[in-house]
């Protein structure tokens, strides 16, 4: 969308992004790659201890993959703010759907900028992130 | 049930420097299951604009975590790790930070607060990151939750 910012609106849905359903396999290589290192997405033994049934995804792993469809969206170096709450466990099996969605084309700090409303949702419909971005529609930061 | 002190709120935690290589970045990359050549190659990066291959949106919270002194002071809190759930988080990006660079990381414990007649404990984490001209490079907020029910 680089050069169409100009006819964006509010209701206007990026790109979804479909991500493969979670594995253990995706937990440990995000694990070693994030340096996020908490037993509970990797042991489970630990996690049982814990009161969970098994392993789950780290809660980032769904951030960094709502992360990828704004890039996939608008250069890296417009996103001004990336803001989520997490509302529910990502457990094995899932298969997560990212979703932006323009709710606004506020003026902040003098720059056109377009809050976006992103969720991550599994396959049975259940919200599993909720949040907000807030990207430039006029140009980068200092990279 | 666990309630944490408010005494906390304030407390610094010890500062670091992290240093951005490619191949940590590239893994990364991998995990997130990016493809986006932007990410792992150096030529698109420079192509798009970058130094040098640049961190994705969400990679320096996991920088942050890596001089382990968050999960310590939670230690100290009284916080299993069991119990522990992060609830929400939030960035602000100033400047692209980029493989090369050395990162400083700054972090303090800003709220602790608790809902549900305190059955759910929250401590929030902010962090400022510059890059290696000193500059503000990206702020983050991590909320925790330590809850006392294992969760949905």
């Amino acid at each position: 969308m680089n050069n169409s910012a100009e006819g964006l609106k509010p209701g206007d849905e990026l790109p979804p992004l479909a991500i493969l359903p979670v594995d253990r396999m995706m937990l440990a290589r995000f694990g070693c790659a994030s340096g996020d290192f908490n037993p509970i997405h990797l042991d489970l033994d630990f996690a049982r201890r814990a009161g969970m049934p098994d392993v789950f995804a780290h809660g980032m792993l769904g951030m960094a993959w709502l992360g990828r469809m704004l890039t996939a969206w608008i250069p890296q170096g417009r996103l001004r703010r990336f803001d989520v709450r997490f509302q529910g466990v990502t457990h094995l099996g899932n298969a997560i759907t990212c979703r932006g969605r323009i709710v606004d084309v506020p003026i902040v700090e003098g720059e056109r900028c377009a809050r976006i409303e992103v969720s991550n949702t599994n396959q049975f419909g259940q919200i599993k992130i909720l949040g907000e971005a807030l990207v430039s529609l006029d140009g980068g930061c200092p990279a | 049930m666990i309630v944490i002190d408010r005494r906390w709120i304030g407390h610094e935690l010890p500062p670091y420097e992290v240093a951005l290589e490619r191949g940590r970045l590239r893994a990364f990359a991998a995990a997130i299951g990016e493809t986006d050549p932007v990410y792992t190659d150096v030529g698109a990066a420079r192509a798009a604009g970058f130094r040098d291959l640049p961190a994705p949106p969400t990679f320096l919270f996991g920088a942050g975590l890596e001089a382990g002194s968050l999960m310590q002071v939670l230690g100290e809190m009284g916080v299993p790790l069991s119990k522990l759930l992060h609830a929400a988080q939030g960035f602000t990006y100033h400047r692209a930070v980029c493989a090369g660079d050395v990162v400083a990381v700054r972090s303090w414990i800003s709220d602790i607060y608790d809902r549900k007649a305190g059955a759910l404990q929250f401590v929030v984490e902010s962090t400022e990151v510059r890059d290696s001209s000193g500059q503000l490079a990206a702020e983050l907020r991590a909320t925790l939750v330590c809850r006392n029910q294992p969760p949905a």
